[in-house]
């Protein structure tokens, strides 16, 4: 065998383990994804049957889709700007040339370490009815009587929201900041000379200059808030509730994919019509950013 | 003076914003510590008034489960990890390193699959994983998540500014390509494979999703799935004292790994700005 086919061979086995995997978990299942969702499954049995575009006209005439979209949209839409906002700015005042910076970049980063099954346990139990968050209110007069945070259709999903932008913040901020040390201090410093002020300083030249990070942070973001599943599951112990109050798309479609029907084909065509929502938002989102500098 | 105004208002906020970062861990903390008829009073004193080591007894003598979740937790992210780094730098040094064709369009496939929701692959990933006969065993959570298309990215990154000269010293020497992978490319990747290593270990850790989808034994269980079963466990009640000390349980490996390995963290997300 000469050199360069040995090198081949080598460089396919090399690869080879990483391969099967993506082809089998991947791009096969995506494949198999688009088949299941022409289908109605029963799992079973084992029985596939065709039923043509079914399965996404159903996805208009479902009350529960509707739902599931509307929650999981206004998750995105309260969360990510406001956890994109919250990370800039205490990436920028971590930035400022103040001592002790560093414990308290080590205190910020504890809810990136945490898994959602833990944090999400700590929430409801700030949250429920003895809890810290109602006794706090109570003492301040802000509310009369205990609120059932966890058991209450309006608040639940802002329970979960504010969850998930506390526990996100961290993170964006910590890629924020490394972007921060990149920006040219001559720039800061001549903003001063000419007489800026720290707001104007942050409005006119750190969020410009962080622009392409902005567009990378929206675009996690964004991935992360549509998918968000666990919370919501741990939160209604699967169910979605109270009331379909944090029935969020993804939950909806594991429910219809491993729930007692067979609605495995249902479930995936959410499941994909999710998948390129995420994908026109995020292209839109980068778009509306106008950066073509992502990497 | 206004400067040092500014300063001020600057550690007010860090402050602020630490105390709210930090507020509901301590809260959780000394919640596990505190009589369960202590919690349910709604007193907001953070410290308990009768300290009690009632709720880890609970858990560590008592419970049937709950050292075993322990235990399958680290089971799945040491084997998770350690094929992980394995396979993700084999993959790697191929895409850098080796001449073969069709390499560029392996490249980009795996690129591709980093874009990919993970919500679309759950469905047929299950069919796939019924159909071996996995369903309810680790392999399930370990086949599918064998490789990471981010860290395969990294690490073929890493080799691409790996010396050559090392590795022709070593082919010079009589080292066959095996024998260079091991000796010379692994080992002085370390850095490299000590912080994929790390979030590898978190993500396996802290997983939810799929260990809830594929086990369903109780006691094959991992520490995240466990403590979500142990809410509402007594008719509707849950005891939010084990709940709370399970937690920080869960959270003490991460924490450890955390301080001791924190140069890897900060590389993997660059958060090393102040050198």
């Amino acid at each position: 065998m000469n050199r360069k086919k040995l090198e081949a061979l080598q460089g396919w086995s090399f690869i080879s383990p990483a391969l099967i995997v993506i082809s089998i978990f991947v791009i096969g299942s995506i494949i198999f994804t688009i088949y299941i969702s022409f289908h109605r499954v029963n799992l079973f049995t084992g029985y596939y049957e065709f039923i043509g575009l079914d399965n996404y006209k159903r996805l208009f005439n479902d009350t529960k889709v509707l739902i599931a979209f509307k929650n999981t949209l206004s998750f995105v839409a309260v969360v990510v700007p406001i956890q994109t906002f919250l990370a800039m700015v205490m990436a920028s005042v971590l930035n400022a040339k103040i001592k002790g910076v560093k414990v308290f970049r080590i205190a910020y980063f504890l809810p990136t370490l945490t898994s959602s099954a833990a944090l999400t346990m700590i929430f409801m139990f700030l949250f429920s009815l003895y809890g810290p968050i109602n006794q706090i209110a109570l003492q301040l007069n802000i509310i009369n009587e205990p609120i059932n945070f966890l058991n209450d259709a309006k608040v639940a999903l802002k329970v979960i929201m504010s969850m998930n932008i506390w526990s996100t913040v961290p993170f964006f901020m910590v890629i924020y900041l490394a972007a921060l040390q990149e920006v040219p201090e001559a720039i800061y410093e001549a903003a001063r000379v000419d007489g800026a002020t720290n707001v104007q300083q942050f409005f006119k030249i750190t969020i410009p200059q962080l622009k392409p990070i902005t567009t990378f942070v929206l675009l996690m973001g964004i991935i992360g808030t549509f998918q968000m599943f666990d919370q919501a599951y741990i939160f209604s112990n699967g169910s979605g509730g109270p009331e379909n109050s944090t029935l969020t798309v993804a939950l909806l479609s594991y429910r219809y994919a491993f729930g007692q029907n067979s609605t495995m084909g249902f479930a995936a065509a959410i499941a994909l019509v999710l998948a390129l929502l995420i994908l026109v938002v995020s292209l839109i989102a980068q778009k509306l950013n106008k950066s073509d500098t992502l990497y | 003076m206004k400067k040092k105004i500014f300063k001020v208002f600057l550690y007010l906020l860090l402050i602020t914003y630490a105390g709210i970062t930090l507020y509901p861990f301590l809260w959780a903390l000394f919640a596990s510590f505190k009589p369960y008829k202590e919690i349910t009073e709604g007193a907001l004193n953070l410290l308990p008034k009768e300290p009690t080591l009632a709720a880890f007894k609970a858990l560590f003598l008592m419970d049937d489960n709950f050292l075993g979740w322990i235990r399958n937790s680290f089971f799945i992210c040491t084997l998770g990890t350690v094929i992980n780094v394995f396979l993700n730098s084999l993959a790697g040094y191929s895409l850098a390193r080796l001449e073969y064709r069709g390499r560029n369009l392996i490249f980009n496939l795996i690129l591709v699959t980093i874009m990919i929701p993970s919500q679309v692959l759950l469905i047929p990933n299950y069919i796939i994983i019924k159909s071996l006969g996995l369903l309810d065993s680790y392999a399930a959570i370990l086949f599918p998540s064998a490789i990471n298309a981010t860290y395969i990215f990294m690490m073929r990154q890493f080799y691409i500014n790996f010396p050559k000269s090392l590795e022709e010293a070593a082919s010079i020497d009589g080292l066959g390509r095996i024998g260079i992978f091991f000796k010379i490319a692994l080992p002085l990747a370390k850095t490299a494979l000590a912080t994929q290593g790390v979030f590898i270990f978190l993500g396996f850790w802290n997983e939810f999703i799929r260990p809830k989808l594929y086990l369903s034994t109780p006691s094959k269980y991992t520490l995240t799935v466990g403590i979500q079963s142990m809410m509402s466990r007594y008719g509707g009640i849950t005891q939010w004292d084990h709940v709370m000390a399970a937690s920080v349980i869960s959270l003490v490996p991460i924490l450890i790994i955390y301080i001791v390995l924190n140069k890897y963290f900060m590389k993997g997300i660059r958060m090393d700005g102040d050198k």
